[in-house]
């Protein structure tokens, strides 16, 4: 089994920690002067997000995730999975409720989204940083009022809802961040 | 432009490298008005350090001589103490130390190191001058004392001379380190490393502090105590959580350095390492006699660190090693 010397530790590493893939945040080698080096470790836990603090005595190796990303298209859902194919190889994978999570709102057919592989199956998906999505449905816009204060709730095309100024009207192309949910401003198609 | 078409840039900016350029005059000066002799020793060197926790990096000298294998020093410690023992009085340096595998936030494979040595002074005048010094170029500020028994006992809640592995994995249990991986077979002073670093030094909190009289067992190159065999005449400065200094009362028993010098390779061979040439030149100058002295290594880019105001040493390395 392929596993890794805490010499090798670095932010973005995939490791299993208790079972679960994870990947390392944040390394930090703490050592005196004249005394034993540890490695001080932020790691994300890959299947739930959480992000623990572990310790290692600098010499230890920890064992490799098989953890990949891969960009992939979402095609469709049947109910029960989330489709997605890779673009070159045409290879369709079907992701399940806890790989998709909350993501579902941000899902639009045949868009790009990244797939992390855990042993060759999806374990999480993770839209773009922004998205261009349409408006499904809004209170109708306010003319005039482009101050943007205030805003009110819009339910975009994949769900999502999102709060966005008072001027924005149904059907229009809206650049939105997934991170935080906020939208960014009006889009062109080509942007 | 692109970060990828900026590699080439050295890492400090030119305001950090004039505060760099300061620090070392006002050092300079403060050695120059005491009478403490700078002084230049060589970096390569045909005795390795032995110290478990310190790798010397390895280099092939070919040429007119017989030596192949030479070592870049981890401190100028050996060579200052052939001085010492030559006569040489108070003396000080400025240099490049070099060591392998150390890298990360406050580490850098060589680094500047200042390292000073005052005959006739112990541990106690040296921390004095260490204070001195730091006021000069931090300003003056209250300094803080405090044994490592002491400091143990208050922050951590643990008597360091008298404990055992269990005793000292449940203390890290209690204050907040649950899990510790690779400790099944950790020593004692393993224990201890991670807890001064991870539970006493951070609730000393900000500010400057002294720890002294280190656990025999970690005395390195320090005399151990007449009045309490437990401990060794060794201590530490810390700048807010930061390791700055560490300093001894020198251990001038050559029978002892001997002894220290083979257990650590012994302790090397044991966990892998490899055995280094002991420096047979520091034997025979403690054999002809080193004075009573004490001495001291500062890390000179944390303190610029602190100088600058900084928490990566990175950004006070001029051109940093390791990409």
């Amino acid at each position: 089994m392929a596993s890794y010397s805490t010499n090798e530790f670095r932010s973005g590493l995939k490791l299993m920690i208790d079972g679960d893939p994870c990947s390392i945040v944040e390394n930090e080698i703490v050592k005196p002067g004249k005394g034993q080096a540890f490695n001080r470790v932020k790691i994300r836990n890959l299947k739930t997000g959480r992000v623990i603090d572990r310790t290692y005595k600098s010499g230890e190796s920890v064992e490799a995730a098989d953890v990949m990303d891969t960009d992939m298209q979402y095609l469709y859902n049947d109910g029960e999975f989330w489709y997605f194919m890779d673009p070159e190889s045409f290879e369709q994978l079907g992701a399940d409720a806890n790989a998709v999570g909350e993501n579902t709102k941000w899902l639009k057919e045949q868009d790009t989204y990244t797939v992390t592989l855990w042993n060759g199956a999806p374990l999480t998906i993770t839209p773009p940083n922004f998205v261009l999505l349409n408006v499904a449905e809004t209170d109708p816009g306010v003319r005039g009022d482009t101050s943007g204060g205030g805003g009110k709730p819009a339910t975009m095309e994949t769900g999502a809802v999102v709060r966005v100024p008072l001027f924005i009207n149904e059907g229009e192309l809206l650049k939105i961040d997934t991170r935080t949910c906020e939208y960014v401003g009006r889009a062109k198609e080509d942007d | 432009m692109t970060d990828r078409l900026q590699h080439w840039r050295p890492t400090a900016s030119l305001d950090v490298l004039k505060k760099r350029a300061e620090l070392l005059r006002q050092i300079r000066a403060f050695f120059y008005a005491r009478d403490v002799l700078e002084v230049d020793t060589p970096a390569l060197s045909v005795a390795g350090n032995t110290d478990p926790n310190i790798e010397s990096f390895r280099t092939d000298y070919t040429g007119p001589g017989n030596t192949n294998t030479l070592y870049l020093h981890t401190s100028p410690e050996f060579s200052m103490k052939r001085l010492l023992a030559a006569d040489s009085g108070a003396i000080y340096q400025l240099c490049k130390v070099f060591r392998n595998g150390e890298a990360g936030r406050q580490h850098n494979p060589e680094f500047t190191m200042l390292e000073w040595y005052r005959p006739d002074f112990d541990h106690h005048q040296l921390m004095n001058e260490v204070a001195e010094l730091i006021n000069d170029v931090l300003g003056k500020k209250e300094v803080l004392k405090i044994s490592y028994q002491q400091a143990f006992i208050e922050h951590a809640g643990i008597d360091p001379l008298d404990t055992n592995q269990n005793a000292l994995k449940k203390c890290a249990q209690q204050n907040g380190l649950e899990k510790v991986i690779g400790m099944d077979e950790a020593s004692v002073d393993d224990w201890l490393d991670l807890l001064i670093d991870q539970v006493v030094v951070p609730k000393l909190g900000r500010g400057r502090v002294f720890i002294y009289d280190y656990p025999a067992s970690q005395a390195a190159l320090a005399e151990i105590s007449e009045s309490d065999s437990r401990v060794a005449e060794r201590f530490e400065l810390f700048i807010d959580g930061v390791e700055i200094a560490n300093g001894f009362h020198e251990l001038t028993d050559v029978v002892e350095q001997r002894q220290r010098f083979e257990s650590e390779n012994k302790k090397r061979e044991e966990v892998g390492l490899s055995k280094l040439p002991i420096d047979e030149n520091l034997l025979a100058a403690l054999e002809e006699g080193l004075p009573d002295c004490a001495g001291v290594a500062i890390g000179i880019d944390r303190l610029l660190m602190i100088v600058a105001g900084v928490d990566s040493i990175s950004d006070v390395v001029t051109i940093s090693s390791i990409e």
